[in-house]
């Protein structure tokens, strides 16, 4: 008798409208989107690293990004759809477990958690006004629109000019930094945490998410700190 | 040994609460630490004052009525311990105590340290069972069980209860609670029948009583006096995606 109420709520509703509305559906949509960005950060890190090959090499490369425009808008549409999804559902859940615990306890210390498990919410939002940041910076040119018209010697737009004078200020830099140093917070709960959202995790397996995700965490934070310190400690002209 | 407590006082669900300090004089090392309120409640009806209410019952730590955040912990600071099987010797002389009830929003305080748990039961009742067949009793050792599930069944087993998941966590999520039972019906023979519903029916009357989400702090666990494991919070996850995509399917 319930398992054709259950089918029938089922068929009617859709799959993803029920996974949406529960708990643990909302959880999934957290894991999978989080790991989309997790892997877009590595890219986005391996791609950055060219700067140290020199000129030649990061605008080949920047230009190679854009030389598709329907491949470019897509995946640009398919991030954005990713972050939207990943900060919604962030807002839904966090709503709901302010007001499933009102009253906070007058004593004590919490139970367990770590520093990085409990500003995650917290993380994440910088991390959200460090990427509109990053992209007015990079991408738009709000920060200073003269950074995106710098052109090589081939005509390509010089990405590494861009980089340059955009960390030669100290202060952006240390907002860069910091922003990271967030990051570095946000993914070493983050990472593992999803592999427990989705049931992959175990006692067993607990060991290896972890250091998944606090190494690379600590590796996707050097990577990207590393770039502005050497242009601030001019290893990079 | 003396101890100062400062213990959560409320009339009922609609007045507000607030902290009451009290003396607990001449406590014995080897009380428990509800004797010791015992104690205290006694020197209260002599002095004519209202006793402080908390809920309790075989005090043996398998029933899962007792249930008071101890300066901040679920159950005190002792791990895999209830309130009940909490010893005054893990106290010292002359310490000051905070005691308060759950906090959870679907936990509604009812009078001082008791909170409503019925949240819970009603969670139960939306699959938290095995149907059973009218008709002969089967032979007890007909059905042949994998150790290791036997196990994993039996460590859910464990659970009685008692709200410790949802007070200990940030959220007030009622995850731990849940995927016990789900661990410990749906990986037995008997309860394999109907594990795709109860995943469903049990999730969606968690998420119906206001329980927050899981943010696998693994506070819970911690807290926990039955040591319940986040493994059972994800096989929970596993099982809910199996469910919800049969179910679409079928």
């Amino acid at each position: 008798m319930a398992a054709s109420a259950e089918s029938m709520q089922a068929s009617s509703r859709g799959l993803i409208l029920r996974l949406w509305r529960s708990s643990i559906g909302k959880k999934y949509v957290m894991a999978v989107t989080g790991l989309g960005l997790f892997g877009f950060v590595i890219i986005h890190l391996a791609g950055n690293l060219q700067i140290y090959l020199g000129p030649n090499a990061i605008n080949a490369y920047g230009k190679l990004l854009k030389s598709n425009p329907a491949v470019l808008w897509s995946a640009r549409f398919v991030l954005l759809a990713i972050v939207a999804l990943h900060i919604l559902t962030a807002i839904q859940l966090t709503k709901a477990n302010r007001k499933a615990r009102p009253v906070k306890y007058a004593a004590g210390k919490p139970v367990a958690s770590t520093f990085a498990q409990r500003t995650i919410v917290i993380s994440g939002l910088i991390i959200l006004a460090f990427i509109i940041f990053h992209l007015g910076h990079f991408t738009i040119g709000f920060v200073d629109p003269q950074l995106l018209e710098y052109e090589d010697i081939l005509g390509r737009h010089d990405v590494y000019r861009m980089m340059v004078t955009g960390f030669s200020n100290p202060i952006i830099s240390i907002f860069y930094i910091i922003s990271m140093g967030l990051l570095l917070l946000h993914l070493s709960h983050g990472v593992s945490s999803l592999f427990q959202s989705l049931g992959l995790r175990s006692k067993k397996t607990f060991g290896f998410f972890d250091k998944l995700a606090k190494g690379a965490a600590l590796v996707l934070f050097l990577g990207n700190c590393s770039i502005p310190l050497s242009i601030l400690l001019g290893i990079i002209k | 040994m003396n101890l100062t407590l400062r213990v959560w006082r409320q009339k009922n669900a609609k007045t507000a609460g607030q902290f009451v300090t009290y003396q607990a004089r001449d406590i014995s090392s080897e009380m428990s630490f509800l004797e010791m309120l015992d104690v205290v409640n006694e020197e209260l009806i002599k002095s004519g004052e209202e006793q402080i209410a908390f809920d309790h019952d075989c005090r043996e730590g398998i029933c899962g009525s007792c249930g008071l955040v101890i300066n901040g912990t679920p159950h005190g600071p002792l791990a895999a311990t209830t309130s009940c099987q909490l010893h005054m010797r893990f106290f010292k002389d002359g310490d000051t105590i905070t005691i308060e009830p759950w906090r959870a929003a679907p936990f509604p305080v009812i009078k001082d340290l008791v909170v409503d748990r019925t949240a819970f039961d009603r969670i139960i009742q939306a699959g938290g069972y095995v149907s059973v067949s009218t008709g002969g009793a089967p032979d007890g050792n007909a059905v042949s069980i994998p150790k290791d599930d036997a196990d994993k069944a039996m460590d859910a087993a464990q659970c009685i209860g008692c709200g410790a998941c949802v007070a200990a966590c940030k959220n007030a999520s009622a995850m731990l609670f849940v995927s016990a039972k789900i661990s410990h019906l749906g990986l037995l023979p008997q309860g394999k029948v109907e594990a795709d519903h109860r995943v469903l029916n049990m999730v969606a009357q968690m998420d119906e009583e206001g329980f927050g989400n899981c943010t696998n702090t693994g506070s819970c666990e911690a807290a926990c006096p039955k040591e319940i494991t986040l493994d059972n919070i994800a096989r929970m996850n596993r099982s809910y995606a199996k469910a919800i995509f049969k179910s679409k399917l079928s």
